[in-house]
């Protein structure tokens, strides 16, 4: 199972890499969306895998490790107003650019 | 010694309500020090030295630490006395245009870091004053920042002090390393190790380097002049009295340390004696009064520099006797400069002439002045050019004989060009055309100069009564030895020094005599060379090497940067692995496979590869990255972490919401641009992070590991009042950690909120194919649908947030369910319909939001426990049964509201977007159809 689980890993962050190396910004932000689910799941593995043993007191014994939960659970919500943010850039980059490419070049206009 | 920092900023404020205030407020606070350096001053005269210090950065051997012995007392005086006459003096002197309460609080600031110099008792907090008073002469050379050579001037004095500066310190590393400390007090008494230590050349060369800039050495010392475009008062405080002297004053201080080597002797004396030449013989030729005083304060600041140089204890009572007295009359004739400047409107002395009868006062003041500098006997200078003359023909080690030549040809020059400044400003023929009508200045303009002058006199005469002292507890506190025999009597019978001194006088005279024809000959061959031309050449030089080198790595493509970071982490990443000799993977063993997760983890992989090879078509691999996003959500199921999977369900639905909504507005499909090498470059990149990344979690995930979550689970009910441990450590164990995050959050949507503000972005009218998009804007079926399940959402939402201590919940998950439910009335129903109908605004809520939250935290800290400290009682509550109340909950609420009001506001802002466009769009049908 964790041989499963470091090759979806490693294909999320092979992906990722691939796409924030385009030159648009559409590609990129996808990208980063995957790096993004890749580093959350390699965080959450960092606390070994368990199967039912969720992280909930009742009368068992055993449980998973709560703390990378804690911290992945906040790292999601945080991706995602980065993601937001990115996002918001890259419309603000093509409405100013009128491109967009994520090196920002303005479009020479032949009219003005 | 604080205290002008302080008064720095009192006075800027000061300022802005009254420009006389700031003159008093510098005033005071200057007189303030002067009075705690007089009550402190016993103690050198007690031959004690006074140390204080607090420990500031112990482990690199950095304290905060004064020391006030004789020399440092000497310099403090200087710095502070003549602080305040330039105070008085620059009153009067800074016309109403400019803003007085910037020049005071630049040389307050100026003044508190010549004091930390003069004060150090550590010579790395010595360096870092140091550099203050570069950094604060900067911003008094440049005051008049209309003026381009006032910028220029400025420029070059930073560049070349700050140079000399950054050797000083590299100087001053090796020389605390080869000390053994920091401490002056240690560096002083191990002199003889110093002096024997490997390091010792490099020692002197770096610090010299720093002290020749500084004072204005050859072949540094071409910044001074060009720093006169600073405004006289300036000039008069930076040039004369302290800064070039911090220089001379870390020559003095160090003296015990570093001098009397073979290396110390030729580079400080040869230093020395071409800037004393160079220096007198071109200040004759200046015709700007200011350039004449700078190349003259060169060429002193040289005298005592090759005085150091010499290294005998009787050389320094000379050297620091000089100090004293260059400081009194060359502040003096700075400003009677100033004062002619401002009265007359030029300082060019070709055009001056003749002003003794329109300011007999300011003439006679000079006129003492500049004899002072000449050497002429009854004044200060000709007591320590006396004691230099005899120093030079004493000097058995360098030059020898010509060393008393030397001093006697710098000696006449420095007579003729006194007898220049006071001969063609005072005398010699009429004014030509001036722009101002001269008249003597106002009173207090020469007050100072009036008590300068009288120091002067009062120390040429009586030298005994007025000097000695300070001079012998600075001379002692320089050589840290005691005082070598010496005698300040005027008249010491018919010796060498007296007809060295007879020569020069009668040498200069005749030389001013023949000026005509030198002016001519130094016109035709000389004044063409001009040390900007180097000091240019080397500046543009460095600019192209930094633009070359930029250019080198800064293709100005972020593609090229990113994939050269990737590939340096790689190589950071694999020489991490292959370093050291435990085996990659350790014994761990793994969980055993099972069909479903196999079938899941495939599907999973081909949605991301599509989304990879798809990308180019926007839309679908939009989908595609939803199906992969809803995986990552099973996975955490699968892997026992609800929370996680909930939290992931909900802001994959967000952030596919929020992907669609900006695709509306950019383009449908991105071109093809990559070169194959690029994408062959890239696909090396990303599969090689991908191994790297399926090594690393494998070497991490077969390891045994201890962890301290079993703290928490122990302690969550107990301490946390909650069943669902990953609630409570977000709202409670690490509760610090979730406001940073929520705030986070917010700040993130308030900064899209503003770069969505205003933009216009037009939406194209037909999709990709061509058809029109559907009239049908809002959907009746889904307006009915949303409105019916609005209710039932939030209700789920509630219930989330309330159990969300317990059971898999909270107010991040509770909060991104609330913010779909009425994000989908905005999409169902348009913006405006809803927003009429949601009574509050997302910024209150972000606010509110963020409030609660701290206020839960203040509210513990009120009762005396720790910030974010929760406490929880049991409750009933009726239908839900019992369940524990913690005031963590209230934390939870703001956490709730933050994350509602975030999300709302960045989806409604981007959908306002198409409200814009959509407007656009009527309008122009509307246009059409007209």
């Amino acid at each position: 199972m964790e041989i499963l689980l470091a090759l979806i890993i490693a294909v999320l962050t092979a992906a990722g890499i691939f796409l924030i190396l385009r030159a648009r910004t559409y590609p990129v932000v996808l990208g980063l969306t995957l790096l993004a689910y890749g580093v959350n799941i390699f965080l959450f593995a960092m606390g070994r895998l368990h199967i039912d043993k969720a992280a909930i007191l009742n009368n068992n014994a055993e449980y998973t490790d709560p703390l990378p939960q804690a911290l992945v659970l906040t790292a999601i919500v945080i991706g995602f107003a980065m993601t937001a943010f990115v996002i918001a850039l890259s419309l603000k980059a093509y409405s100013k650019f009128g491109n967009d490419h994520i090196n920002g070049t303005p479009v020479k206009r032949k009219d003005k | 010694m604080l205290l002008p920092f302080l008064g720095a900023a009192i006075v800027a404020g000061v300022a802005q309500k009254n420009r006389i205030a700031s003159a008093w407020g510098a005033g005071i606070v200057t007189a303030l020090s002067i009075a705690i350096l007089t009550n402190l001053a016993y103690v050198p005269f007690e031959g004690k030295t006074l140390i204080h210090s607090w420990n500031w950065i112990p482990s690199i051997g950095l304290t905060f630490a004064f020391r006030l012995d004789g020399l440092g007392l000497l310099f403090a005086y200087l710095i502070l006395i003549i602080g305040l006459l330039v105070i008085v003096y620059a009153r009067y002197y800074i016309s109403s245009r400019d803003s007085m309460g910037r020049f005071y609080s630049y040389l307050l600031l100026f003044m508190g870091s010549m004091l930390g110099i003069v004060l150090s008792e550590n010579i790395l907090q010595l360096a870092v004053f140091w550099e203050l008073t570069s950094l604060s002469s900067f911003l008094l050379i440049s005051y008049w920042q209309h003026k381009p050579e006032g910028r220029d001037g400025a420029k070059m004095a930073l560049t070349i002090t700050g140079g000399g500066g950054l050797a000083m310190l590299a100087g001053i590393l090796l020389l605390g390393h080869a000390a053994g400390s920091y401490t002056l007090s240690d560096i002083l008494t191990a002199g003889d190790a110093i002096r024997s230590h490997a390091l010792y050349t490099p020692i002197i060369l770096l610090i010299l380097l720093g002290v020749f800039t500084k004072s204005a050495q050859f072949p540094f010392h071409f910044w001074l002049p060009h720093a006169m475009a600073a405004p006289t008062p300036v000039s008069a405080y930076l040039h004369s009295a302290t800064m070039v002297k911090a220089g001379i004053f870390l020559l003095a201080r160090l003296y015990p340390a570093l001098s009397g080597t073979e290396e110390w002797i030729v580079l400080v004396s040869t230093a020395g004696m071409i800037t004393l030449l160079l220096g007198a013989f071109t200040a004759l030729f200046k015709h700007d009064l200011k350039g004449l005083l700078a190349y003259s304060t060169i060429s002193h600041l040289g005298l005592i520099t090759l005085l150091f140089g010499f290294s005998t204890p009787l050389a320094t009572v000379a050297a620091i006797f000089h100090i004293i007295n260059h400081a009194t009359f060359k502040a003096s004739l700075f400003m009677v400069a100033g004062i002619i400047d401002h009265e007359t409107g030029t300082r060019d002395m070709r055009r001056l002439g003749g002003l003794w009868s329109f300011m007999p006062h300011t003439a006679t003041l000079a006129m003492i002045a500049a004899s002072a500098m000449a050497g002429v006997p009854l004044l200060n200078g000709f007591l320590s050019k006396e004691m230099f003359f005899e120093r030079t023909l004493i000097d058995e080690t360098l030059l020898n004989f010509l060393s008393p030549i030397f001093a006697t040809l710098a000696g006449a020059f420095a007579v003729a060009y006194s007898i220049r400044f006071i001969h063609n400003v005072f005398f010699n023929g009429q004014l030509k055309n001036l722009p101002k009508n001269p008249h003597e200045p106002p009173r207090f303009m020469k007050i100072p100069v009036d008590l300068l002058v009288v120091a002067c006199f009062a120390v040429g005469t009586l030298p005994v009564f007025t000097v000695a002292p300070v001079l012998a507890i600075a001379v002692t506190g320089s050589l840290q030895a005691p005082l070598p025999e010496y005698s300040l009597a005027l008249w010491h019978g018919f010796t060498l020094p007296l007809l060295m001194s007879f020569i020069a006088f009668f040498g200069g005279i005749f030389i001013y005599r023949q000026r005509k024809e030198l002016f001519a000959r130094y016109e035709k061959n000389i004044s063409r060379i001009d040390a900007r031309v180097p000091y240019n050449t080397i500046l543009n030089a460095l600019f192209d090497l930094a633009d070359f080198i930029t250019s080198g790595f800064n293709k100005e493509s972020l593609q090229t940067m990113i994939a050269w970071t990737l590939a340096a982490s790689f190589l950071a990443v694999f020489a991490g692995f292959s370093y050291g000799d435990s085996p990659l993977f350790g014994n761990r063993a793994f969980l055993s496979m099972d069909w479903i997760s196999i079938a899941v983890a495939s599907i999973f992989i081909i949605a991301i590869i599509a989304t990879v090879l798809m990308h180019k078509s926007r839309l679908v691999s939009l989908i595609s990255l939803g199906v992969a996003g809803l995986i990552v959500s099973l996975i955490f199921i699968k892997f026992s972490a609800p929370d996680l999977a909930l939290t992931q369900l909900s802001v994959e639905v967000v952030t596919v919401i929020l992907i669609l909504l900006a695709l509306y507005y950019l383009p449908q499909h991105t071109p093809k641009e990559s070169s194959k090498f690029r994408i062959i470059r890239d696909l090396i990149l990303s599969i090689g992070g991908g191994i790297g990344v399926f090594v690393l979690t494998l070497a991490v995930l077969s390891r045994e590991y201890t962890t301290i979550g079993t703290y928490f689970l122990e302690n969550a009910l107990t301490g946390g009042g909650g069943t669902n441990v990953v609630n409570v450590i977000l709202v409670d164990f690490r509760g610090f950690d979730t406001l940073g995050e929520i705030t986070v959050l917010a700040i993130a949507g308030l900064g899209i909120f503003a770069m969505l503000q205003g933009l216009k972005l037009y939406a194209p009218s037909k999709d990709i194919h061509g058809f029109a998009w559907s009239a049908d804007i809002y959907p009746s079926i889904l307006q009915t649908l949303a409105r019916l399940l609005l209710p039932l959402m939030l209700m789920v939402s509630v219930y989330i947030f309330l159990r969300g201590h317990n059971l898999p919940g909270g107010g991040f998950i509770a909060g991104l369910i609330a913010s779909i439910a009425l994000v989908v009335q905005y999409l169902a129903n348009g913006i405006a319909w809803t927003r009429k109908r949601i009574p509050f605004s997302t910024h209150n809520l972000i606010v509110y939001g963020l409030l609660i939250a701290i206020a839960t935290g203040l509210v513990s800290m009120t009762i005396g426990y720790p910030f974010l400290t929760s406490a929880f009682t049991h409750l009933n509550w009726p239908l839900i049964g019992e369940f524990e109340i913690a005031s963590a909950i209230a934390f939870d609420l703001g956490v709730f509201l933050v994350v509602v009001g975030t999300t709302v506001m960045i989806l409604v802002q981007l959908g306002k977007l198409s409200l814009n466009s959509h407007k656009t769009h009527k309008k122009k049908s509307k246009e059409g159809q007209n």
